[in-house]
């Protein structure tokens, strides 16, 4: 099947420069923060691809690129062909996009507006794109939402702070399907939650997926999520992919070494007890990263091109690969 | 109705309220001048206006604990025979009016420019924040005398008198819109980077409605502190206009135009004709000063 999303070659810098007056006047130069550099990859329809990483990789970048809330520096963002740069405008395409495309938000407590209805936030996304315009009908459209995740209709008339941490994750799920999206980014979705309503938000996330058959963008640190939700999985390092394939193989043989570390790091109840290996060294200044290979002052397996050449995404052992060891290796055996 | 106010005698606000005895009182004393003011032509003695009523036989009689002093003029009269009781509960009128107007149209102007600059940023945001900087260095009350004055000169001399009330609303309006602008505009920049703007942008409603209807919502509870804070000093400034004969006529006397009237007879013996329309005003702005100091704390978390 071909790609439904598809980046190519995107990358996203923040303009962190002093203010003018501040450059004139003390000869500082403009900084730029590269969040985002040179990621390309594809979503096919239906399955769920996995972005994970540490804080500051530039995860949270990718996806609300995707959702249009930053607009790429350079590259292209296509969701079914269609070109998302187009959404910027009011046009009826850009409308229609817009309505393809949700997002489910890290902070269910941040997510809904505290002053309004749970049933005018759900009821949002079908006003604003005047999907169903009879209030009844709205009315009945909200209730099933509800339904679907799991809630009453009788939960509408009541406002976010009444709700739980997982209870209001489950309304911004309902306002995020809404719009009856084919595509959805979750954000974090479930960092926020306790552990034991986390499963009971992936697993409503699973079933909708197989009923509607939605196409998930997963974004998230913890594995062991990524682990039980996703069909494929990418991993990102100091805004670039480093490593992107099959769920069973990255995590069952991860080749990149920063790969191997992150899955290191995952506690096992076998190894109660005992020191785990902790992620060696510390996330360098994105605002000015080691040459060649971003991961080259933490990586145990680093040789003399590492320092010096940006390893390009290869495909090795089933899946792609940014890493010259790795690549010398297949290319030797 | 009975449901809202159930709910106002059960809320935090009535506790805190009923804790503070000068709050309390403050909130008494606002309420009298206030109800004085607006149903002054009913509750009012006499009218003061009304050339048919007053007398000359009655000028400048002492208020009744004086000797001289009648009960019909309870406050005594000024060198026209009018009741001063009256014409300070017709006066608060016109200053609790131009009050009133003044500050709702800060409000209006200052919210909209401040909502304005902190969700768009950029360009607009700083030329909005000088323009308020720069507005911010004079001095109010200097602002208001300027336009009051253009609005002086452009005006033809017969219509003055009747469009003092729109050019004074006008001037005391212009002045206050500062500080409703940079309030909004901190609470919008907090707002805005919140994730239910950003849902709601994901969402694609327009600019204007989230501006509208999510960010403004959650920007709008200082308002409510300042504005009442900016009702006190919009009386001052006021009075402090027409005190200085810029602002309000003596036809439509102020607080303010009653005071500057009655202090030329202060040393000729006749105190009541100036001082007390001061008390009133003092009373008022200090009463309403205390409800805004009180609004501030009570709805301020931290101070819980």
């Amino acid at each position: 099947m071909s790609a439904f999303v598809k980046l190519e070659h995107v990358s996203k810098a923040f303009d962190v420069s002093p203010p003018w007056l501040n450059r004139v006047l003390e000869r500082k130069p403009r900084v730029f923060l590269h969040a985002v550099s040179d990621v390309s990859f594809e979503i096919r329809r239906g399955e769920t691809l996995a972005l994970v990483g540490e804080s500051g990789c530039g995860k949270s970048t990718v996806a609300r690129l995707i959702v249009g809330l930053y607009k790429a520096t350079s590259g292209r963002i296509t969701i079914d062909g269609q070109d998302m740069r187009s959404a910027d405008d009011t046009s009826e395409a850009a409308r229609a996009l817009r309505r393809r495309v949700q997002m489910i938000f890290q902070d269910p407590y941040a997510s809904l507006n505290p002053r309004w209805r749970v049933a005018d936030i759900i009821a949002e996304p079908i006003r604003t794109h005047r999907l169903i315009t009879d209030r009844a009908a709205i009315e009945r459209r909200v209730a099933e939402l509800l339904g679907c995740v799991k809630l009453t209709a009788k939960d509408g008339e009541k406002y976010p702070h009444q709700f739980s941490g997982g209870q209001r994750q489950r309304i911004s799920i309902a306002r995020a399907l809404a719009s009856n999206p084919e595509f959805l980014i979750c954000d974090e979705p479930t960092s926020a939650l306790d552990v034991s309503v986390q499963a009971q938000v992936l697993n409503l996330m699973r079933d909708l997926q197989r009923e509607m058959g939605l196409t998930y963008l997963f974004i998230s640190h913890n594995l062991q999520v990524v682990h039980h939700v996703s069909d494929r999985i990418g991993v990102m390092y100091l805004g670039r992919l480093v490593e992107i394939g099959d769920k069973r193989q990255v995590f069952g043989a991860p080749e990149h070494p920063y790969t191997r570390m992150l899955l290191d790091a995952i506690p096992d109840l076998k190894m109660t007890g005992k020191a785990r290996t902790p992620v060696a060294g510390e996330v360098p200044n994105p605002l000015d990263p080691p040459p060649g290979c971003a991961f080259n002052p933490r990586c145990p397996r680093v040789f003399e091109p590492c320092t010096r050449e940006r390893p390009e995404l290869l495909p090795a052992h089933g899946r792609e690969v940014a890493c010259h060891a790795v690549t010398r290796m297949a290319r030797a055996g | 109705m009975m449901q809202a106010l159930a709910r106002l005698l059960d809320s935090d606000l009535w506790w805190s309220f009923k804790r503070s005895p000068l709050t309390v009182a403050a909130a008494i004393a606002a309420f009298l001048c206030i109800a004085g003011a607006v149903f002054a032509p009913w509750l009012a003695p006499h009218n003061p206006y009304d050339l048919a009523q007053i007398s000359l036989m009655n000028s400048n009689l002492p208020p009744v604990f004086q000797k001289g002093g009648s009960s019909e003029f309870l406050l005594g009269t000024d060198q026209q025979g009018r009741d001063i009781l009256s014409t300070i509960m017709y006066g608060s009128r016109v200053s609790l009016l131009v009050a009133v107007c003044a500050t709702v149209m800060s409000m209006l102007i200052g919210v909209t420019l401040g909502l304005v600059a902190g969700y768009v940023g950029g360009r607009v945001e700083s030329f909005i924040m000088r323009v308020a900087d720069i507005q911010l260095s004079f001095p109010a009350i200097l602002i208001a005398l300027l336009i009051s004055g253009i609005g002086r000169t452009v005006l033809p001399r017969e219509m003055q008198d009747q469009l003092a009330l729109y050019v004074i609303i006008l001037s005391i309006g212009l002045t206050g819109w500062v500080q409703y602008a940079r309030t909004v505009r901190g609470s919008t920049l907090v707002e805005k980077n919140k994730e239910y703007v950003q849902a709601a942008r994901v969402i694609g409603v327009p600019s204007f409605r989230i501006m509208l209807f999510h960010v403004l919502p959650n920007a709008l509870g200082p308002v409510l502190v300042i504005a009442t804070l900016g009702v006190a000093s919009a009386i001052l400034t006021e009075a402090t206009l027409s005190f200085l004969g810029v602002g309000m006529p003596p036809t439509q006397p102020s607080l303010g135009t009653l005071i500057n009237e009655g202090q030329n007879y202060l040393f000729s013996g006749e105190w009541w004709i100036t001082i007390f329309p001061g008390i009133a005003l003092i009373v008022m702005v200090i009463s309403v000063n205390l409800l805004g100091d009180w609004l501030r704390d009570a709805l301020n978390p931290k101070l819980r």
